[in-house]
């Protein structure tokens, strides 16, 4: 690891990596030395692995909400864009809402996994500076959920399930997108996705930011990734509203609980998918090989069911989530 | 900024004469309750208390309320400057609310409906599971009692002291209006100054009319939000009603003082109801010139005979929209033209 590097974790809140990068780094530096000197350093090098393993897990047992909210937004993170690469036989990527423009912020297309096929719909964040302009950071405009639900409703006459990956920051907020009608645009998704007859299987790979996530996330199964996060606020719009400054987004990422503990706890997602040791970024490949296994099961089950069945299910998790009390029972209690 | 306007205290002092957040001009206080809370110089609407907005729009006597036991739970312990628990009950007592949505059936100008209205002055009217269930039930009410659903909204959007769970209120709503829908079900929105977040981004943008109270402030993100994040000035009446209809968001622009004629007239046409053309509420002059200064409501439209109030319109006799513009002219500016920010 460089020390390029280094100095970026101190300022995106990734501080707690610094001794697993160093140890990682001393491990690299070791492993150099044995091969241009041909000593037998093996002994040191797995007694510096093992101490690495320890130390990592001990990091990511105990990360905090905020800390969890950096690794979903960490750079080398599997974005959706790995995951056609790595995770698809066939992707034919399709564009357009057909109303206004095609929106890079979210990608979709017909997608071959194994045995299976569906309609893959993706918030795209971009990998270098020039895609991640394009892609607005994730940050989609009315477009883009116009374009995934007329790729939702195509994958219906299909009979194609839809496969949504959720990472978004939240959804753009602008002149022209506010022009264009956001609010309208995600509202409309939320509600044509109860109609839909087909399967839909949500994750969320990163982040889960509010609107902007729920506009492609109402799944007969949502899965979340463990150090993913989803709110429905940013840690930082939350700490400027409620604690007026934006430097206590760490107190408000912890008051949220944004985390997938959480969600997972309070019925709000179906499952935690659960990350390689040392975060999704340390492995790209095993992160991917966990979500695809979850959505091979995940499509079994569902395809298996008539769809008036998976609409009633749909609708029914949905209408339970968050059931308040009688005043009585909380006087009582 | 405009975003702050509603949050002030100072709509509701309690002196003789208040001053418009829009225009400036002194307003004395009873004519200025009288009008519902509408400026009598530039026409500007405050945000109306929940009750007040009931009292207002359904006949007298009609409104019978349902689910109002309903409460919320601190079910994530949010801490920020005050337990939430501590914050709800606070609010609880001071607005002798339960929470920030008031449901019930009613009929408007005799039109049997379901009606939902956010009140503003419990935390904002923010959207947590109290307000989204309400809203469920209510559509659900709807359905079964195979009446229209009308949904005002007024609401700083979703409560984060929720968390995620408020979030997810955004898709029970929508599933609700979903049901609604494949029922053959009909449903309004009316979005009133301020409707932005999460409401105005799940049931209230998804009914099958939308209706807005002019110059009302109506988007997804704040603009606050929006002018840091672009870091440029927001242009004049940007996110305003005027600026929605424009842009092709929603129906109709209704006034205040026309919106329970205008209701009656929507409903009757979702459900094949008769209606009359010249049921529409007196205006402002006459309930003011009236001797009580609040005006009695109209009755039931289906009764027998004009509404109570409709000959006090004077000349305005003439039926139906005609008497609506006769009215309009003259007396209220545009909102967004009066506006300065």
């Amino acid at each position: 690891m460089t020390e390029h590097k280094q100095a970026d974790t101190q300022q995106n809140g990734l501080g707690f990596e610094r001794p697993l990068l160093e140890m990682e780094q001393k491990i690299e530096e070791l492993k150099r030395l044995a091969q241009s000197t041909h000593l037998d350093l093996s002994g040191e090098i797995l007694a510096l692995e093992e101490r690495l393993r320890t130390q990592t897990a001990e990091v990511y047992g105990n990360l905090s909400a905020w800390e969890k909210v950096n690794v979903a937004r960490h750079a080398e993170r599997p974005m959706t864009s790995d995951y056609i690469q790595t995770m698809l036989d066939d992707f034919v990527e399709l564009h357009g809402d057909r109303l206004f423009g095609d929106d890079r912020a979210i990608v979709t297309g017909l997608a071959t996994m194994g045995r299976h096929r569906f309609m893959l719909i993706g918030h795209r964040k971009g990998k270098t500076v020039k895609d991640r302009l394009a892609c607005n950071f994730g940050c989609a405009h009315p477009e883009g959920y116009r374009k995934a639900l007329q790729k939702m409703r195509l994958a219906e006459r299909m009979r194609l399930p839809v496969v949504t990956f959720i990472n978004t920051p939240g959804a753009y907020p602008g002149i022209g997108a506010e022009e264009r009608g956001q609010a309208a645009a995600i509202a409309t998704n939320i509600l044509e996705m109860f109609d839909l007859s087909v399967p839909i299987v949500s994750i969320v790979i990163g982040e889960g930011g509010s609107g902007g996530a729920l506009g492609i996330g109402v799944g007969d199964r949502v899965g979340i990734l463990e150090h993913a996060y989803y709110s429905v606020i940013s840690p930082e719009g939350c700490a400027a509203i409620l604690w007026k400054s934006g430097e206590k987004a760490p107190e408000a990422a912890e008051a949220l609980k944004l985390t997938s503990g959480h969600l997972l706890q309070h019925g709000l997602v179906d499952e935690v998918i659960p990350e390689p040791l040392g975060g999704a970024h340390r492995d790209p490949q095993g992160t991917i090989q966990n979500v695809r296994s979850r959505l091979e099961t995940w499509l079994d089950e569902l395809t298996a069911l008539p769809s008036e069945e998976l609409k009633e299910q749909r609708f029914r998790k949905f209408r339970g989530m968050g059931l308040p009390v009688h005043a009585a029972e909380l006087a009582g209690s | 900024m405009a975003w702050t306007r509603f949050s002030k205290k100072k709509d509701m002092p309690g002196g003789l004469w208040i001053k418009c957040d829009d225009c400036g001009a002194m307003l004395f206080r009873k004519e200025f309750e009288a009008r519902h809370r509408v400026c009598a110089s530039c026409g500007y609407h405050f945000t109306l208390p929940g009750r007040e907005r009931i009292r207002l729009t359904v006949d007298e006597g009609s409104f019978e309320e349902l689910f109002d036991d309903l409460v919320a739970e601190d079910r994530l312990g949010f801490v920020d400057r005050q337990p939430y628990g501590e914050k709800l009950a606070a609010t609880r007592e001071k607005t002798r609310e339960n929470d920030a949505m008031i449901v019930g059936t009613a009929t408007i100008q005799g039109h049997p409906c379901v009606i939902g209205v956010m009140n503003f002055q419990f935390l904002g009217g923010s959207m947590g599971m109290v307000v989204g269930e309400k809203i469920s039930l209510a559509i659900e009410t709807a359905r079964e009692q195979g009446v229209p659903v009308i949904l005002f909204s007024c609401s700083g959007g979703a409560r984060m002291h929720e968390g995620a769970i408020s979030l997810m209120q955004m898709a029970k709503t929508c599933a609700a209006l979903s049901k609604l829908r494949a029922a053959g079900g009909f449903s309004i929105s009316v979005m009133t100054h301020p409707t932005t977040g999460g409401v105005t981004a799940s049931f209230a943008s998804v009914c099958d009319l939308l209706l807005a109270e002019p110059g009302a402030l109506i988007g997804f993100a704040g603009p606050r939000v929006i002018a840091t994040t672009i870091k440029k000035e927001l242009p004049k009446g940007f996110q305003r009603a005027e600026f929605l209809l424009e842009k092709g968001q929603i129906d109709r622009i209704v006034a205040r003082d026309e919106m329970r004629g205008e209701l009656a007239r929507l409903i009757a046409y979702a459900t094949g109801a008769p209606f009359r053309l010249d049921e529409t509420l007196p205006t402002p002059e006459a309930r003011v010139a009236g001797s009580n200064g609040r005006e009695s409501q109209a009755g039931p439209a289906g009764a027998s005979g004009p509404a109570v109030d409709s000959a006090a319109g004077g000349d305005d006799a003439a039926p139906g929209d005609a008497s609506r513009k006769a009215r309009s002219n003259g007396r209220r500016k545009p909102a967004a033209a009066a506006r300065k920010s």
